[in-house]
């Protein structure tokens, strides 16, 4: 962090500086929706005064689809093909949480081997998630050699959905019922063979960012969360847990297979980015093992999909549920009402990003370098799509 | 008889703006501009076709694939593609899937202040006739109603090689001569523009934008 | 949890609780009870953090139902609390002073359905939309075919294709004319 000379800026009342706009100290500027420093399509109006941001104001709604409004106008089987979409670089989540709300309110057994399957599915789109953020955070310091391994590799991960669903990126495979297809002859080499070149390529991404002279100095100390904030603004996932706090949906209240299988709460002493960048890290190394254990835990044999009614005539009865996942970013959650009717009568989408982008980030953001802000950006985290649906 | 009537209009009205400051924006209308002899002409359009350079704005589900594309997996630099963060330097405008009503008029802007000759890239089947949203009341159906398209890419989401199929199609387009985007917006302005005023109601730019 | 909520019932007049699935419950409380029970919850007894505040449009019943889903990291469940109010007149008391990201979800609400929060800071912001000029668009009686039909240049050549028509047309070809 650069250590800046005060004393010709101006003074500060309870913390915060007087913004006077006429006195000519102050400049307004837009890191708008067209700019490489955003995560995405989102704005940040901010206040600087030299170089220093003095205050920010978040707009967002660039992307907003009416999801909610869609949801309801669709029969239950015709909704499971568009609500990959509300996130964009890890649709599974989304697919798993509409699926089992349906299943929960109709009242579906799910079969055993499907529920396997599911969970390998939720834990690749995970490692592919964490591949891209840690290209997009060592991109906004400068260092672009580590954006080009992640991504190369995060596309052998997509070459692997690629085999097991048919798309690349929006799968559509989780399904109220179980899955959609079985998965393929020789499936298990291949994923061998991927998670080997990705933890090569971790370790020579740790010796490239996390020992660097420049990432450390630029990002210890930027946008640090104390304990008490985390409540007061309802931080969830790397970021919270970074600050010490033992907190996780797939330990706490599991779901799926995570019941059967090892984990552990991976926490930081301090929540700055460079922290955040570490237990991130050591989140990636701990999906490498779980998605190990499943391969070698999964049942050979058996159903992948149960039978649900009529898709056309299916009726659930009234009632309504809120379901919670661990997304990469954080808890991520979905809360379905329904009235007996064959639509959905309310869907709404919990994510993430919804409290860490808009309360935290304006927050955050007082006194940081204008240089370092796509940096604390990338660092939280923030995804505008499920922010706006 | 043609050119008396144009030369009257040739004057914008601003009218979305306030008055103390209309005369700090740009108040002409844009102009076609001139396509030159043939062997002037084609050897121009080679130095374009091979020198595309993208605005870097990822208006939406399409920016995903466009990440890949920048990797060695499927390197596009080797076809003299590179993506620059200021509409003032760049020639092609990838528009990424759905445009949102808030997204359209960034969009209008960013697209009014490129230069001339500019190229759009449509992805995905959302740009085409609405996609699966067509029934949602944020985002628009047809984008070739509000600026014009010259390729259309299909897939939702294109794989990174039907991405540079399609950056190929325009390249061959673009040695046909056959890509005056930019001459038919200066030509059809009014139209363009009256449908882009229906839908963004909250105009408080220029009416063009250079 | 159960027995939480049989301590509280008698003074903040709690209703019609349902144990949803292991870790999941919901109760209703009245609109005038509604914030000094979600301040208890929050300081006595550990439901430290907000999840999601959201609201349903029952237009039949002519209300509004406001949920609110607390979780507690002690004991590991969450609770959902539900308050109705009138449709006609949708005023809610605020909670932004006990979380910070209360007062985004309150704007969301009043720009997406209607119901007002007076005294949440920026509530009259819009958030998502961008000159909006038609009523609230998350209501029951808003018609987004109709108005997308109007508004935008639907492409000529879409056909709807109703599966259970498709189906009784080819099973019972005779009784349909075409």
């Amino acid at each position: 962090m650069i250590n800046t000379d005060r004393s010709k800026y101006p003074k500060k009342i309870d913390g915060k500086p007087e913004i006077d706009l006429d006195s000519g100290k102050y400049l307004k500027i837009w890191q708008g929706p067209q700019h490489p420093g955003v995560t995405g399509n989102m704005a940040l109006e901010l206040t600087i005064c030299g170089d220093e941001v003095v205050e920010c104001k978040t707009h967002v709604g660039y992307l907003h689809r009416g999801f909610e409004k869609l949801m309801e106008q669709r029969k239950f089987i015709q909704n499971f093909p568009i609500v990959c979409r509300i996130c964009v670089p890890e649709p599974d989540t989304n697919e798993y949480l509409y699926a089992t709300a349906i299943e929960e309110l109709g009242g579906i057994k799910v079969p055993e081997r499907a529920l396997w399957i599911r969970t390998l599915n939720l834990e690749l789109s995970r490692l592919g998630s964490f591949l891209m953020q840690v290209g997009g955070q060592a991109g906004a310091f400068g260092m672009g050699t580590v954006t080009q391994w992640s991504i190369t590799h995060r596309d052998y991960i997509l070459d692997l959905f690629e085999e097991m669903t048919g798309g690349r990126v929006y799968h559509m495979y989780m399904l109220p019922g179980g899955v959609r297809a079985p998965l393929p002859e020789g499936f298990e080499d291949r994923v061998e063979a991927v998670l080997k070149k990705t933890e090569k390529i971790l370790s020579d991404i740790e010796k490239v960012l996390l020992n660097n002279a420049v990432f450390k100095g630029r990002a210890m100390g930027l946008g640090i969360i104390t304990p008490d904030m985390v409540d007061k603004y309802g931080v969830v996932g790397p970021n919270a847990r970074a600050a010490g706090l033992k907190r996780d949906v797939r330990i706490d209240t599991p779901y799926e297979k995570y019941g059967e299988l090892d984990l552990k709460y991976i926490t930081g002493t301090k929540s700055d980015a460079y922290e955040r960048t570490l237990v991130r890290f050591q989140e990636m190394f701990q999906s490498i093992s779980i998605i190990r254990q499943i391969m070698k835990k999964m049942p050979e044999k058996g159903p992948f999909y149960v039978k649900t009614p009529n898709v056309l005539y299916w009726k659930i009865p009234a009632g309504e549920t809120y379901k919670k996942a661990e997304a990469t970013r954080g808890e991520y959650g979905y809360y379905v009402v329904t009235d007996g009717s064959d639509k959905p009568r309310r869907v709404c989408v919990r994510g993430p990003s919804y409290t860490h982008a808009i309360a935290l980030l304006q927050d955050l953001i007082v006194n940081v370098d204008i240089a370092d802000v796509p940096g604390l950006m990338t660092s939280l985290h923030t995804c505008p799509p499920e922010i706006e649906r | 008889m043609k050119k008396e009537k144009q030369s009257k209009n040739l004057i914008l009205p601003n009218n979305d703006l306030p008055e103390n400051e209309r005369h700090l924006f740009c108040d002409a209308r844009p102009q076609p501009s001139k396509i030159l002899g043939k062997y002037v002409e084609n050897f121009l359009n080679w130095a374009r076709a091979n020198s595309l350079w993208i605005l870097g704005f990822g208006t939406g589900c399409g920016a995903i694939e466009l990440r890949p594309l920048m990797t060695s997996r499927y390197d596009m630099f080797r076809y003299g593609i590179a993506a620059r963060p200021t509409p003032r330097q760049s020639t092609v405008f990838i528009i990424g899937g759905y445009a949102s009503v808030k997204t359209l008029k960034r969009i209008v802007k960013s697209y009014e202040q490129m230069q001339d000759p500019k190229f759009v890239l449509a992805l995905g089947s959302c740009t085409i006739n609405g996609g699966m949203y067509w029934d949602s009341y944020n985002t628009i159906n047809r984008i070739d109603h509000y600026i014009p398209v010259d390729v259309y890419i299909t897939g939702c989401m294109p794989r990174p090689e039907s991405l540079i199929a399609g950056l190929d199609e325009l390249k061959k387009r673009i040695m046909e001569g056959k890509t005056l985007g930019a001459n038919q917006y200066a030509e059809n302005f009014d139209w363009y523009k009256a449908n882009q005023k229906k839908i963004i109601k909250d105009w408080n730019m220029p009416d063009f934008n250079w | 949890m159960k027995t939480l909520i049989d301590e509280l019932k008698k003074k903040y007049e709690l209703k019609k609780f349902t144990q949803q699935n292991e870790f999941t419950c919901f109760v209703t409380v009245s609109k005038k009870h509604a914030v000094p029970f979600i301040t208890h919850l929050r300081d006595v007894e550990n439901f430290t953090h907000l999840s999601l505040v959201t609201a349903v449009d029952r237009i039949e019943e002519d209300l509004f139902q406001i949920t609110y889903i607390l979780h507690n990291y002690q004991l590991k469940m969450d609770l959902g609390v539900r308050v109705f109010i009138n449709r006609n007149e949708p005023v809610m008391e605020s909670i932004h002073h006990l979380w910070k990201q209360a007062a985004t979800y309150q704007r969301e609400l009043k720009e997406m359905f209607g119901i007002d929060f007076p005294g949440s800071p920026g509530v009259d912001e819009s958030l998502f939309l961008e000159g909006w000029d038609n009523i609230p668009p998350m209501r029951r009686d808003f018609d987004t075919r109709k108005y997308v039909s109007e508004t935008y240049f639907p492409r000529k050549g879409r056909k709807t294709h109703d599966p259970a028509t498709y189906m009784r047309n080819k099973l019972y070809p005779t009784e349909n004319s075409q």
